[in-house]
């Protein structure tokens, strides 16, 4: 009984502290999923300007970058948030990846030291988040494990989630095989790059956060 | 060569995260592949994650890691409620994980009923050089 109080009086406060800051949006996933993409895209429809830069590398965002007080709109509705865009989630980091990309060897290590630093800071800020986008390749498997490690860490801290299969406007993209994997969630397909099915996105957003 | 290193779950089932985390990952950069009886905590998982980030350097380019759960899709209402029962009985102890040094194993796939290792053959040859040396 104490416990369910508890429980009780947890939600509430949580609640009313939910309404008086503004929500802290999270964009989760792996690397080149099209994360900081998504981020400029939002920013570029509201706002008028680009959040970061993006590139064909893997971990080009290797800082968590914010974009305070971004208000969208959707049927007469409002909502305000803190865009959280996170460096890409992932398991291996090898400078020679970098090499192969056309990096010089001391630029290489250099984006492979800078980019295990970012992974530990986006895992780190999962307790600081209100509301994630997973956003995942639509085009690559979805039951990579850094995809179910996410996801399953965000469920288990309780913050909703919506997940974006992006890169829908390339041929090998599948949104059907991104909600197979994940059935319990809704999923978005949209092209962050081409603008896409952003109105569906929005939308979904407002659903995920009313 | 490779070592497969078979983890049952008695070894960590009495561990604290860190040094259950710590064990697993001790191993894999012994260049040995992990087989781990049962499943890791979410929040473990993500712990694997960033202290694998913390060793990340020249040699150690991190792992691959795949869960593979033993619950069937396709459940009606006595399966579920068997799965259910299973779970709350065995708790992370159903499933099976795999650990690999990323220098060794390319690649994990999940079918997802079925685990496929891609492995370096790159980093393999580089063990080969290294144990014939010893």
């Amino acid at each position: 009984m104490i416990k369910l109080v508890k429980t009780f009086i947890a939600k509430v406060l949580k609640n009313i502290f939910r309404r008086k800051k503004h929500i802290r949006l999270g964009l989760y996933g792996p690397p080149n999923g099209g994360k900081t993409t998504l981020a400029n895209r939002i920013c570029q429809d509201w706002l008028g300007e680009e959040m970061g830069t993006v590139s064909n590398i893997a971990h080009e965002t290797r800082e968590i970058q914010i974009k305070e007080q971004v208000t969208i709109e959707s049927k007469g509705k409002q909502l305000t948030f803190n865009l959280v865009d996170t460096p890409g989630i992932a398991t291996r980091i090898d400078y020679e990846d970098f090499i192969k990309a056309g990096m010089k060897e001391f630029q290489a290590k250099k984006r492979a030291k800078e980019a295990t630093k970012g992974v530990i800071d986006a895992i780190k800020w999962l307790d600081d988040m209100d509301t994630v986008i997973v956003v995942l390749d639509g085009t690559k498997d979805p039951y990579s494990q850094v995809n179910i490690t996410i996801i399953g860490n965000l469920a288990a801290r309780d913050i909703p989630v919506l997940i974006v299969a992006n890169k829908v406007d390339l041929r090998r993209a599948s949104v059907k095989k991104v909600q197979a994997a994940f059935p319990q969630y809704e999923v978005i397909g949209i092209s962050a790059k081409l603008g896409k099915n952003m109105d569906q996105f929005y939308e979904g957003l407002f659903a995920l956060v009313a | 060569m490779l070592t497969l290193q078979f983890v049952p779950y008695a070894d960590i089932e009495d561990l604290g995260s860190a040094r259950r985390v710590k064990k697993l990952l001790d191993l894999v950069k012994e260049n040995k592949i992990v087989l781990m009886e049962g499943r890791l905590k979410k929040e473990e998982e993500a712990d694997l994650i960033a202290i694998t980030m913390e060793e990340v350097g020249d040699k150690f380019k991190g792992i691959e890691l795949a869960t593979l759960d033993m619950e069937r899709k396709d459940k009606n209402f006595f399966r579920g409620f068997r799965d259910g029962l299973a779970n709350a009985i065995l708790g992370d102890r159903k499933g099976f994980t795999v650990i690999g040094p990323a220098t060794i194993v390319k690649e994990i796939k999940k079918d997802p009923d079925k685990i496929q290792l891609f492995t370096d053959e790159k980093g393999l040859k580089a063990i080969r050089r290294k144990r014939k040396k010893r």
